[in-house]
């Protein structure tokens, strides 16, 4: 029922089928940036270009797609891309990660565990871990095909020397299959852990940098650290307001000028089934109480 | 005894190509030999070749001709003929030099100027600085100016940390110029002092000395250097 | 000047025949040499002579039209630098050798701490203790006299000369066995040079490094420098012990160049 005027998915055949060849060789090579013509796609850069196009490239007509945006299932940017795609592709949408099967994300991994046959996809900004320090792409490429990674830790140190701590929050780099240095794209560091030995298949596209690559399943995935700072997960310390879940990665809600806040999990769809459940917060109780108390 | 030095026939000239090429002959023909524990001094008016000599035995200046055997670790080098490293090799444990001026690295404090022959010849920091002190003591430098550099010095001060510096080591040669040119009395005398104890410890050493004084109190042997005259 | 340390007597770098044209412009021509552990080689010539080509003909950042580099490994093999592999050449350049550039800014990181940028090879070589990193880099910047505290500021931050002296640390703390420096001391105040001169003979002869200078400041090769070559047109006109050179030059053209300085 896609709109006759486009072919499957938007993109045509032949750019797909370039684009399914990237997305082997980044298989075949767990972490490694492999280039891709990148096409023009219907929205800015930044707005997840490389994402649709591996989502575009590998959505067959019986698969259920899932898009999420910094774990929300109902931003604009979330719905305007799972919208694209129903209306180009015809295929079955969903907000649950457990229906899904093809994820695409921009800057979360879902908090429920995924499984084998589910293909996680992200969008990338800015690919190159080492381009914070390095800003010639020739000597970055000559870095990875060494395995010189001394400057990622120069960057560590930097955070250490500076805060006391590895302050570095968020696109946190990973050694992939011991092997490139990777950045897991503007995810917090939260979800480092859960892309190790992970049975879901990873793909990143970056649609203005040009590149792809990939963690297949159950790829050793290591947070770089140092022996007397090692890696930690970072997450608000308090239990989501809604759910009262206190192992989740959690946004926070500025509510009014007065500075009040409050804490709510940042997976739409893992709060929303957690409630669903039975499981209450601090901020759950019937609105309409309160509002009566005025 | 041991010739520590042998000369033969070693002759130099420059050529001046920025004066249009003209040759400058220094020496021709030089030929005398040194024993270990005997001081041999060089004479002639100024402008006669003595430190041309001098400098063709320490390899600074190089021969055109002839040869400069030099007694080094147990065997004969032609220093006119050598490397560059095997010239550095006999300067650093073979052939002392203790010029008229003293050319320090700015910066570097007088006790450790004197003290560096030492220490390149791998004695500890420390030990190096005392047997330094004491020579600066003999040699009546001031113990408050031993941390400053000697390029602050007055040019007797200059003098004497660089005899200190030569002095220093244990070479078998030594080569004086003008040790004792800008010393008191007193200062000239200790600098005797320090010839008489190398000699008894069988060092060669050939000496230029104006003072005729000082030339009949070391020399045992003074070759006349205008016999080598090479101007034509 | 510094005496080198041990009576090694196998080369550490030695060149042979080497050569580069740019076309026709011939840039270097027919120089051989060898090198030995703990020996200072200073390079001289106008700029155009040649020397700078040189210089990377012999780090191995530029093939040679002719001739050939070699270099003796930590191993005591020597091996022709043109059959190494970009990664062992590499590892070369962050371990065994240090590199000097004039403009501090073409050698450090200038946006990253003083403290990284010593740091930096370690990290490469695999250091992995951020506290065993931070010491190593502390007891570097008090050897080059950087005061510890300075240890978080970045290098913009620095003076000239204290840039210069982060560069020495930066690459002396892998303890290379060769350092090529290119005009180490261009572009600084008199008495900014005469510290920095200082500093690298001490550390030259303390650590027994070899290490070739490119410099057209004659006063820079006495102080440092066993050996000199005299460049020019992209030839060694005229080479030997430092002081020979200067002191009795033979050619015109040293001549020249001795006569040009000022007297001290």
């Amino acid at each position: 029922m896609n709109a006759s005027a486009y072919n499957f998915a938007y993109l045509d055949e032949q750019t797909k089928r370039m684009i399914r060849r990237a997305i082997l060789k980044a298989i075949a090579i767990p972490g490694y940036q492999v280039p891709f013509a990148s096409r023009e796609m219907p929205m800015p850069y930044g707005w997840g270009t490389g994402g649709v196009q591996v989502t575009a490239a590998i959505l067959g007509p019986d698969d259920v797609l899932k898009v999420i945006d910094q774990g929300s299932d109902d931003t604009t940017n979330a719905i305007s891309i799972r919208k694209f795609f129903a209306k180009t592709a015809g295929v079955a949408t969903t907000t649950s990660t457990e229906d899904a099967t093809v994820i695409q994300t921009r800057h979360r991994i879902p908090e429920a565990p995924l499984h084998a046959g589910q293909v996680l996809v992200y969008q990338v900004p800015i690919p190159e871990p080492l381009r914070f320090l390095e800003p010639r792409e020739t000597e970055t490429r000559r870095m990875h095909a060494l395995g010189e990674y001394g400057l990622m830790h120069v960057k560590l140190y930097e955070d250490i020397a500076r805060f006391g701590h590895i302050a570095t929050s968020y696109a946190y780099p990973v050694k992939v299959n011991a092997r490139y240095v990777m950045d897991p794209s503007p995810t917090p560091k939260f979800d480092n852990p859960k892309m190790d030995d992970c049975p879901a298949l990873q793909l990143f596209g970056a649609g203005r940098e040009k590149r792809i690559y990939a963690i297949p399943p159950h790829t050793t995935v290591v947070s770089l650290d140092f022996e007397d700072h090692p890696f930690t997960r970072y997450r608000f310390d308090a239990p989501c307001a809604l759910c009262g879940a206190d192992d989740t990665y959690l946004d926070e809600i500025v509510r009014d000028d007065q500075g009040s806040r409050m804490f709510v999990c940042s997976d739409t769809d893992y709060c929303e089934g957690r409630q669903a459940a039975g499981h209450r917060g601090t901020e759950s109780a019937a609105p309409h109480k309160e509002r009566a108390h005025g | 005894m041991t010739p520590m030095i042998e000369i033969s026939h070693a002759e130099k000239t420059f050529t001046m190509h920025l004066q249009g090429g003209i040759e400058l002959p220094v020496v021709r023909g030089v030929s005398f030999h040194v024993d270990a524990g005997e001081c041999v001094v060089l004479s002639g008016p100024s402008g006669a070749g003595k430190s041309s000599i001098l400098k063709m035995i320490y390899g600074n200046y190089r021969c055109d001709g002839g040869r400069i055997g030099i007694r080094h670790q147990g065997a004969v080098i032609d220093l006119a003929r050598a490397e560059p490293r095997q010239v550095l090799g006999v300067r650093r444990s073979t052939i002392g030099y203790v010029s008229q001026f003293l050319r320090a690295v700015p910066r570097v404090p007088t006790i450790d100027v004197v003290a560096e022959p030492l220490i390149a010849n791998g004695v500890a920091r420390e030990e190096a600085r005392e047997c330094a002190g004491r020579l600066l003591r003999r040699l009546n430098i001031p113990e408050r100016l031993w941390r400053l550099p000697p390029s602050t010095f007055s040019g007797g001060e200059q003098q004497r940390v660089n005899i200190a510096h030569g002095f220093i080591s244990e070479y078998p040669i030594l080569l004086l110029d003008e040790p004792t040119a800008s010393l008191d009395a007193a200062n000239r005398s200790v600098v005797v002092e320090l010839i008489e104890e190398k000699k008894r410890k069988g060092v060669a050493m050939v000496a230029i000395v104006h003072d005729d004084e000082i030339r009949q109190l070391i020399a045992d042997r003074i070759i006349d250097v205008t016999a080598f005259a090479a101007a034509a | 000047m510094a005496e080198p340390l041990t009576g090694n007597d196998e080369p550490l770098l030695v060149a042979e025949g080497l050569a580069k044209n740019y076309g026709r412009l011939i840039a270097c021509r027919d120089i051989s040499f060898a090198l030995y552990p703990g020996e200072v080689l200073a390079v001289v010539g106008e700029s155009g002579s040649g020397k700078s080509t040189l210089l990377q003909l012999l780090s191995a950042q530029l093939a040679p039209s002719a001739g050939r580099v070699s270099y003796r490994m930590r191993d005591g093999v020597l091996r022709d630098l043109a059959s190494l592999g970009e990664a062992e050449r590499r590892f070369l350049f962050r371990t065994d050798w240090g590199f000097v550039h004039q403009d501090p800014a073409q050698g450090l990181r200038m946006a990253v701490s003083a403290g990284a940028n010593v740091g930096e090879r370690l990290m490469a070589v695999g250091w992995n203790h951020y506290g065993r990193i931070r010491k190593a880099a502390s007891s570097w910047l008090e050897r080059v006299e950087i005061e510890v505290s300075r240890i978080d500021d970045v290098p913009r931050t620095y003076s000239g000369g204290m840039r210069q002296r982060l560069q020495i640390a930066r690459n002396l703390v892998t303890e290379p066995r060769l350092v090529f420096m290119d005009e180490p001391t261009g572009g600084l105040d008199v008495s900014v040079q005469a510290r920095l001169l200082d500093l690298m003979r001490n550390l030259v002869s303390e650590l027994g490094l070899a290490a070739i200078i490119i410099t057209h400041d004659l006063a820079v090769a006495r102080l440092l420098s066993h050996r000199v070559m005299v460049m020019k047109g992209g030839q060694v006109i005229e080479t030997g012990l430092t002081d020979q050179v200067l002191d009795d030059p033979r050619e015109p053209y040293t001549q020249l160049l001795v006569s040009s300085i000022l007297p001290p």
